[in-house]
Order: C-alpha cells, then sequence, then structure tokens
C-alpha cells in the first residue's frame, strides 16, 4: 500500500538566529478527505533514531532540534511509510495530510480489500492473472468464458463475442481504459477490436448496476484497465511469447513502463499474432487463419491533488471466415448441414483468402483529474475512436478485390465526473457525458449498404451513491438519464419499403424516389432511465451476501433498426424495423460467497425480466432469381431469463484443490410461450489442481468442460428446396449434441536474473481430440470444432 | 512557503459545471446535409428467358426478379406446354431489366464463357439436357443446349447458373463449386 502525503506550510515562523539545538517541532496528521486528526501514526526523523507517535488529536511533538533539513518519515497502520522533507528554521509547526482511502492508486480501500470491486452489490468477477496469462494467445471472449455465466457467441475460433448470463452483443457495455467501445458490436460475427493482452486487469460485472458506465448494459460491464503503477523511479518490462499447434503459429506481447517517483509514467505495449488454417480433428478448416497487431501507449501524471493521462491504441486484425460457410443460397445450406462435412477442404496455409474481415480500431483519450480537499475528485475525458471494418466476401470478376461491406464508424465522447468521498459513511459521484457518433458507409463496395449512413447523438446524467449504514452493511443507489437520438440516411428499395408497410407508417421520412429505391431519412429519439439499487453486507472475515436490482434501458442498435439486405457469406437476408422501441430489463440478483482459506463458494441467482426484447431469428424464405434464402428478422418480445451460477473450492490438502462450477440460464420468450434462441446450454466446469512452491512454483491442472446439449430451443422453420422441389425442414436451430473436453495446464517459475522471473507453460486443450460441435459456434453448420491444441508459453519479466 | 486556499466546494462545483457546459456545446454541433449517393450494384441479373424450339414451335421459360434481394419472388412464367418425346434446341438470354434500354447480360457470359456455365437439373417428363456450346478450354457453357422430353406429364427443370466454377466438372453442382448467380426452377406440362 503506497500513499500520498500532501503538505500545506501553514505555521507559523518563529523568527531566531540561535545557532543552539533547542528549538522545537510541532506536527498534525490529518486525514486529507475527513479533515480529521489521525491518532497513532509513528513519526520519525530518519537518520537520528528519534521517535514519537500522534496524540488521540494528532498532534507530535519533537524538542532540542537544530536549525536545517530534517527528513521525516510517518507510518499509519493502514498504510505504507511516506517520507517528507522540511527545515528547520528556528521552532515549526507542520500540518500533514494523509491520505488514507487511496481510491486513485486503486489499491485500497480502508478496508484493505485486495480488488476493489466496481460496485457494491451486483455480481462481479475478476479475471485472474494466471488466466490473463493462459490466454494471452487467444481471444477476450475466451479467457472470460473461464467466469461462471460467461460464454461466447462464436463465428469459429478467432471471432468470440462474450455472452454473460444469455446476453451479449449490444447489451454489454465494453469499458476500454475507461472508454466505452465504439466497435459495431451490433453484429453477430463483428468480435471486439481489443487485444487480449493491452490491459492487465479484467473485470467483469453481471448486469447493468454499474450505472456510471452506462444505463444500457443489460447483459453486463466488461471492464479492462492498465496496471496501477507506483510513483517510484523505475523501469520494468514484461514479454510473453507463445507457441500453438493448432493454427501453427503464435503471438508475441511485449510491455515496458518507466516510472518516476514524481508520479510521472510512460508505458508501451505490443502484440502481434500470426495464426494459420485452424484444423477440426479430422480436416482442415480451411481459410480461419487469423493475423492481428495491437499496440498503445500512455503517458501521464498521477499525484494525489492532480494528474492527468494521454493514451492511444491501435488494433488491427485480418480474420478468415471459414470457406465452407460461404454458401449460395437455402439449397447450398440444407446441403451443408446434411452433409456434416465441409465441401471445402484445402491443404494448410498460412494465407488469408476470401471471405475474410480486415478491422482496425483506433482508440485516445486524454484526462484530467483534480482532488478537492474535503470534498471530492473531479475528472474529466475526452475520448475519441475510429472504427474501420472491411468485409470481404467470395466475389467475381471485377469485383474480386473490392470489399462487399465498408464500414467507417467515428465516435467522440467527452465526459466529466465529481465523486464526493469526504464523508465517511457516503460516498457520492455525478457525472454527464456527450457522444456524437458518425457512420459512414463505403458505396464503393457495389452491393447495397447493410448498415446506412446515420449521426448518433447521445447525452447522458448520472448519479451514484453508497451509504456505510451499518459495520459491514453498504447500501447503494444510482439513477440515470440518456438520451440518444439517431438521425440516418438510408436507401430502402421501393418493394421492401412496401412490404414492411412503411409505406403507411413513415411515409414523412422520404427524401427523394429514386424509382425502383427510396432516399430516406429516419430520425429518432430515445428517451430511457436506468436505476439501481441493492445492498452488500460482509460477516465473519469471508463471507459476503449482495443483493441488486437494477431497471436498465436499451435504444435499439443501427443493426437491429435498419438491417435489409442479403448477408452473403451467412447466405440469410437481414432485415431490421425501424418500429422498434427501447428494450427495458428489470433484473434482480443476489450473490452469497464464502472465500476461505479452506473452502469457499459463490452462489449467484438471478431473475431477469426483459420486456421490448430484441431478437433476431429465422422467420420465413424469399425467393431470388439466385434462389432461396432465410430471413432473420427482428422483433421484440417479452423474454424472461432465469439462471444460477455456483461455483465451490476445496482444498483436500494443503497443495491439492479442486474447483467446480456450474452455469444455467433458462431463457423465455414469454409472448410466444417458446424458448429463447442462442441461449448457451448448461455448462459445468471441474478441475483439479497442485501446485509446490519448492519446485520451482510447480503448478497443474486438469480441466473438464461438460457441456449438455441445449433441449430448448425456438422450433426450426421448413422452406422450399427448389433442388428437392419440395418443402423441406431447415435444421437451422437444432443444437448439436453435448459434449465433454478435457484441458492441461502447467507452469514452473523460475529465477534467473531477479526472483521469479521467467515462467515456462504448457497447456493442451481439447486433450482427448473429441470431436463436437458446438449450439453458439455460427460454424456449427458447416464444420466440427476445434481439435486439440497444445501451446507453450513463455514469460519474462524484467 | 508555499500556501494554497481554495473554497473546495465551490470550486468543485465551478470545475462540474464547466464540464457540463463544455459537453452541451460539443453535443449541440450540427452534422452537414449532404445526402449519401446510392450503390451502384453491380452485374445485376433481373431476367432469364429460356427460349425452346422444335419443329417451329417456340416454348420460352421466364424468370423476372425486378428487386434481387427484396421481398419480390421472381415471377416465374411458362408460355405453353412442351410436346412428348421431342428434342427442343435451347438458349438461354439474361438481361438487366434495372436499366434502360435493358442491358443484355448474355454477352458478357458468352465474353467469360470460361468463368461460367449452367447446369440443368431435370426431373420427371423432362429426360435430359446435353450442352451443344463449348468455351475456349472445350468445356460446355450452356447458352445453348438441346432438351428432350419424355412421355407426356409433369417435368421439372432447374437451370442453374455458376460463376467462376471448376472447369471441367463431373456436370454436378457440388463437384463444381462457384457462386451461384442463378437458380430458377421451371414446371413444365408434357403432352
Amino acid at each position: 500500500m503506497r500513499f500520498y502525503l500532501s503538505l500545506f506550510f501553514l505555521g507559523a515562523s518563529f523568527l531566531g538566529f540561535s545557532q543552539e539545538c533547542n528549538h522545537v517541532l510541532l506536527g498534525e496528521v490529518i486525514d486529507f478527505h475527513e479533515k480529521t486528526p489521525l491518532a497513532g501514526a509513528r513519526v520519525s526523523i530518519t537518520g537520528k533514531n528519534r521517535f514519537t507517535t500522534t496524540n488521540e488529536s494528532g498532534k507530535f511533538k519533537f524538542d532540542g532540534l537544530c536549525n536545517g533539513v530534517l527528513e521525516l518519515e510517518i507510518s499509519h497502520p493502514e498504510c505504507t511509510t511516506a517520507f517528507m522533507t522540511l527545515t528547520m528554521d528556528g521552532d515549526h509547526f507542520e500540518r500533514i495530510f494523509l491520505e488514507h482511502h487511496l481510491e486513485e492508486l486503486d489499491e485500497v480501500k480502508v478496508t484493505g480489500r485486495a480488488n476493489p470491486k466496481k460496485t457494491n452489490s451486483s455480481q462481479e468477477e475478476v479475471l485472474s492473472k494466471l488466466t490473463m496469462e493462459q490466454f494471452s494467445g487467444a481471444s477476450l471472449g475466451d479467457a472470460l468464458k473461464s467466469i461462471p455465466g460467461v460464454s461466447s457467441l462464436n463465428t469459429g475460433a478467432n471471432i468470440v463475442k462474450p455472452i454473460i448470463q444469455g446476453l451479449s452483443g449490444s447489451r454489454i457495455l465494453m469499458l476500454n481504459n475507461n472508454v466505452r467501445m465504439q466497435d459495431m458490436e451490433w453484429g453477430d460475427e463483428h468480435a471486439p477490436n481489443i487485444d487480449v493482452n493491452a490491459n492487465q486487469r479484467v473485470s467483469v460485472i453481471k448486469g447493468a448496476a454499474a450505472l456510471e458506465y452506462g444505463g444500457d448494459a443489460i447483459g453486463g460491464v466488461i471492464i479492462l484497465e492498465s496496471a496501477t503503477l507506483a510513483n517510484k523511479d523505475t523501469l520494468f518490462g514484461r514479454t510473453q511469447l507463445n507457441a500453438f499447434t493448432n493454427g501453427r503459429g503464435g503471438n508475441i506481447t511485449t510491455r515496458l513502463t518507466r516510472t518516476y517517483d514524481n508520479g510521472i509514467f510512460l508505458n508501451g505495449q505490443g502484440s502481434f499474432k500470426y495464426l494459420g488454417d485452424m484444423e477440426a480433428p479430422e480436416y482442415i478448416l480451411s481459410n480461419t487463419g487469423v493475423q492481428e497487431m495491437g499496440f498503445s501507449f500512455n503517458a501521464g501524471k498521477r499525484a494525489f491533488i492532480q494528474g492527468w493521462e494521454a493514451y492511444y491504441s491501435y488494433f488491427n486484425a485480418d480474420i478468415g471466415i471459414l470457406r465452407a460457410s460461404h454458401i449460395g443460397n437455402v439449397d447450398d445450406l440444407i446441403q451443408s448441414i446434411n452433409n456434416r462435412v465441409p465441401n471445402f477442404i484445402e491443404p494448410f496455409t498460412y494465407t488469408i483468402n476470401r471471405p475474410n474481415q480486415d478491422v482496425t480500431h483506433h482508440l485516445g483519450k486524454a484526462s484530467y483529474y483534480r482532488r478537492f480537499e474535503g470534498l471530492g475528485k473531479w475528472e474529466v475525458q475526452y475520448d475519441f475512436q475510429q472504427n474501420r471494418r472491411l468485409e470481404y466476401d467470395v466475389r467475381v470478376g471485377a469485383d474480386a478485390e473490392k470489399a462487399s461491406l465498408d464500414l467507417r464508424l467515428t465516435t467522440h465522447t467527452l465526459s466529466s465526473t465529481f465523486k464526493v468521498d469526504a464523508y465517511e459513511k457516503v460516498d457520492l459521484k455525478v457525472g454527464a457525458l456527450g457522444r456524437y457518433q458518425n457512420n459512414f458507409a463505403n458505396p464503393d463496395t457495389g452491393v447495397r449498404r447493410l448498415i446506412p449512413d446515420y449521426d448518433k447523438y447521445e447525452v447522458g446524467i448520472f448519479s451514484v451513491s453508497e451509504y456505510q449504514w451499518k459495520d459491514g452493511l453498504v447500501l447503494d443507489a444510482g439513477l440515470r438519464y440518456d438520451f440518444t437520438r439517431m438521425d440516418a440516411k438510408k436507401f430502402y428499395r421501393t418493394s421492401r419499403w412496401e412490404e414492411r408497410g412503411y409505406d403507411v407508417d413513415f411515409p414523412d421520412i422520404i427524401l427523394e424516389n429514386l424509382g425502383t429505391q427510396l432516399l430516406t431519412n429516419p430520425v429518432f429519439n430515445y428517451h430511457n432511465v436506468s436505476f439501481s439499487a441493492g445492498l452488500r453486507k460482509e460477516w465473519g472475515n469471508d463471507q459476503l451476501f449482495r443483493f441488486n436490482y437494477s431497471l436498465s434501458n436499451r435504444a435499439p442498435n443501427p443493426s437491429e433498426l435498419f438491417s435489409d439486405g442479403l448477408h452473403h457469406s451467412a447466405a440469410r437476408i437481414e432485415l431490421g424495423d425501424l418500429r422498434l422501441q427501447s428494450e427495458s430489463a428489470s433484473k434482480v440478483s443476489a450473490s452469497l460467497e464464502k472465500t476461505g482459506s479452506n473452502w469457499g463458494y459463490t452462489l449467484s441467482p438471478y431473475v431477469n425480466h426483459i420486456s421490448n426484447f430484441m431478437l433476431l431469428e429465422p422467420s420465413q424464405v424469399e425467393f431470388t432469381i439466385r434462389g432461396a434464402f432465410p430471413v432473420w428478422s427482428y422483433r421484440q418480445t417479452t423474454a424472461l431469463f432465469l439462471g444460477v451460477d455456483a461455483a465451490i473450492y476445496k482444498h483436500w490438502l494443503p497443495r491439492l484443490r479442486t474447483d467446480h462450477s456450474v452455469s444455467y440460464v433458462h431463457g423465455t420468450d414469454v409472448d410466444l410461450d417458446i424458448p429463447l434462441i442462442n441461449m448457451p446450454a448448461p455448462h459445468f466446469q471441474n478441475s483439479i489442481s497442485y501446485n509446490n512452491p519448492g519446485w520451482e512454483n510447480f503448478n497443474i491442472s486438469l480441466t473438464s468442460q461438460y457441456v449438455l446439449e441445449q433441449t430448448r430451443f425456438p422450433e426450426n422453420i421448413f422452406v422450399f428446396s427448389p433442388i428437392q422441389e419440395q418443402e423441406v425442414e431447415l435444421d437451422i436451430n437444432t443444437p448439436p449434441e453435448a459434449y465433454h473436453l478435457l484441458s492441461l495446464d502447467s507452469q514452473m517459475v523460475f529465477d534467473i536474473v531477479h526472483p521469479q522471473d521467467l515462467t515456462v507453460g504448457l497447456r493442451i486443450t481439447n486433450l482427448l481430440n473429441t470431436t463436437y460441435r458446438d449450439y453458439l459456434n455460427r460454424q456449427r453448420f458447416f464444420v466440427d470444432d476445434l481439435a486439440r491444441n497444445i501451446s507453450v508459453r513463455l514469460i519474462y519479466n524484467y | 512557503m508555499k500556501k494554497r486556499t481554495m473554497n473546495p466546494t465551490m470550486k468543485g462545483m465551478a470545475y462540474l459545471f464547466s464540464g457540463l457546459f463544455a459537453i452541451g456545446t460539443f453535443v449541440s454541433c450540427d452534422n452537414d446535409d449532404d445526402n449519401p449517393e446510392p450503390v451502384n450494384e453491380e452485374e445485376v441479373i433481373t431476367t432469364m428467358n429460356v427460349t425452346l424450339t422444335a419443329a417451329g414451335t417456340t416454348v420460352t421459360l421466364r424468370s423476372f426478379d425486378d428487386d434481387g434481394d427484396g421481398p419480390n419472388a421472381p415471377e416465374v412464367t411458362v408460355s405453353g406446354d412442351l410436346a412428348a418425346n421431342t428434342t427442343y434446341a435451347g438458349s438461354i438470354e439474361l438481361l438487366n431489366e434495372t436499366e434502360s434500354p435493358a442491358e443484355d447480360i448474355t454477352e458478357e457470359v458468352a465474353e467469360e464463357d470460361e468463368e461460367h456455365q449452367f447446369f440443368f437439373t431435370t426431373g420427371g417428363a423432362i429426360s435430359s439436357v446435353t450442352y451443344t456450346d463449348q468455351d475456349g478450354g472445350g468445356n460446355p457453357v450452356g447458352l445453348s443446349f438441346d432438351l428432350t422430353t419424355g412421355d407426356a406429364g409433369s417435368g421439372t427443370l432447374l437451370i442453374t447458373l455458376r460463376h467462376e466454377p471448376k472447369k471441367p466438372n463431373d456436370g454436378s453442382l457440388a463437384d463444381a463449386g462457384g457462386e451461384t448467380d442463378i437458380a430458377q426452377s421451371f414446371t413444365i406440362t408434357v403432352e
């Protein structure tokens, strides 16, 4: 624990020219926030073997001092030692302000909790350092799946969208270094544009209770942060190298940090990943390579009174999309589903061909904070993001090199918060933000725009507070208002416009009639209020109960409103709906936890009732001269999610531990009384691990993952197959069978130059090379999932 | 000697409100009113006309889809019945009728014949289809063909145009691969 110390030379100067050593130093140690004296602080004069302790009123006194420079060392039971120098010129009075909240350095609350939580009462988990290292070569979504209740919606192995308690996409807010990611999270095949190695701390809040970040995080919030840097003069770095057999490649990530004792820091990080085609147990998954590069820099100064930071990060990923998943029309889809073997298998290659995605994300921010003694802390931040997404389909002739989708999303956000933390029992934080976003869909693709050009404006204000009612019982409440204005310019085919009934409902928004198509200007305003309240009760040394209610509202995203057209690579027509209203979720969650040294558990049930829930599902079939295509359309319904995440661990022997967890979610479309689509199947995870610090910190664990078959799914649709000349069932919703996977992870930590500076790890996933398909992988219609992967990791700290 | 004095509450609020004011100013900036330009869709095929001729009689099969991936299904028309146990000479014409005058896509296919092939899947009273044309590599194209009918009854003909198929191929769609430009089935009465 470190702390900051502020000096205010308020005192009286006693003039005196005597050379005798008979001067007096009087002092007072005061809490910066509460302006209350700190008793029991030990004050010593370095090099003089003189020390004393502050009395009940925070006062201390040294006498018999000479004129000249003194160094004082001040320590307090709740804090680490701090130093200050002062010049004695006669008798001297010094008032010393100590900070013991240390929230700025994210290290402490007064309770001394090692992992400060982001919210008081909602279900919340943090990824361990070991997990971050194990998944350094994978994607963020893969790493997050180690948390019970988090699963993923995949498009192959490299596009992994996190699902929290059954909800994904725009319902999950990603906060990257305190910047809300704006990276077209609306699409099922749009993975978060984040390098898993760019941040050292990842926490997941399940649910919408973290109102300061947004009112629409119906699914939850994923917070990625840099590590806290100490204010000392040092330079350190870390490099991790991973190599994989599946994909026949690897990645490297490195970080270098320079800090100074005055609080200035410089930090640079870069990652590079190169993987060829992935493999299923029986065949190569052709065109599933990935090439990824990311780097980030930040610089700033953190001091107790004020500080600033500038941050920039760049991320680029070129991701191959399974060639066999590119299909022509519904007959090809039927054939692929029935065949069980992909229709396109080529020899292994590192080359990424069509179809593929090339996405680039720039993120820059500048922030400043200032603390006001006896009141709190003010922060202001501006951030800028630009997301460019190029999607390439298999095209022929003159269009072969043209992207089929070319979107550029630019976002500016200005936000400010004020946190009042001067009162012992109450913390209050208020804030506001303004955001402007522009989407530009490049018309040069020669393909009708799937997402139109638009301008979006957002304004939000919030207030969140915590109140320490009794010892160990903390209450919290928050309120937020968001305004969203969507102003789009969209072309509709006249036939689509009429088929959707927009000619009746939206006759006034037509700007131009171009014969077969209409240029329209949909403008929608959404006003949303969100609310959260809860309590947290701690008892014993290691037990905790949390209860939270949150009401959150989310405005429809551009995909839900405007999607309109044929997704060539998915052979489906996607249709948004201009009539969609904001969806509104009421969620009650509780969590009972014990974190004992011998054993512990977490039991987290929840109920989430969402009205106007927006969902995309296959609804019908449309015919074109190119064949028939299933139509996936958005609709709204009332949805009910009931679920529980549970985990338990036990140390059977001092070095032998087992972990067990289960996640279950039951999602129902209440209006139609049918199961919801794409709900994670019940999932069990059991692991046994052994560690022995005496053997170079040897650690080994074996994990079993058992995913049941999802038995609750909407019915398949029936389509007319031109080839079969009849109506056939399109087996598009039937989930694959249950599967069981084993994985092994082991590592040792060696002392090379410094203690514990080299880590060597081995990881084997799908140990038994099991053939399986996962319900939440969109490529399950075409191919089996990943085969065994053996990976080695080397981590060196310097 | 440094001395700091501040009225924290007032100053804090002043900062907060100046921040809010800045946000207000910031979001009120307006966008320009430039309208986006429409996308020029390339290589659109709206119409396939299949002409079957035997002994002076002509039957035309037509599929017309004016809105591509829009909601309207193609209009499929068959101008008449075919005679039983007869061989018809067939030819295919492709048009883009979203342009005026209509653009003839047949020429493009003929020029790039090594990158195109029609496939004919027959059923019922339609016995067989044989290619009567070749590309530069000696492989079939299908812009012209012979169609033979069987005994009277109902028959089906599925015509698929593949762009950049594997050539030569074994005649099946699965082997040919490539991109589907057209997939249209016709129900034909043979009497």
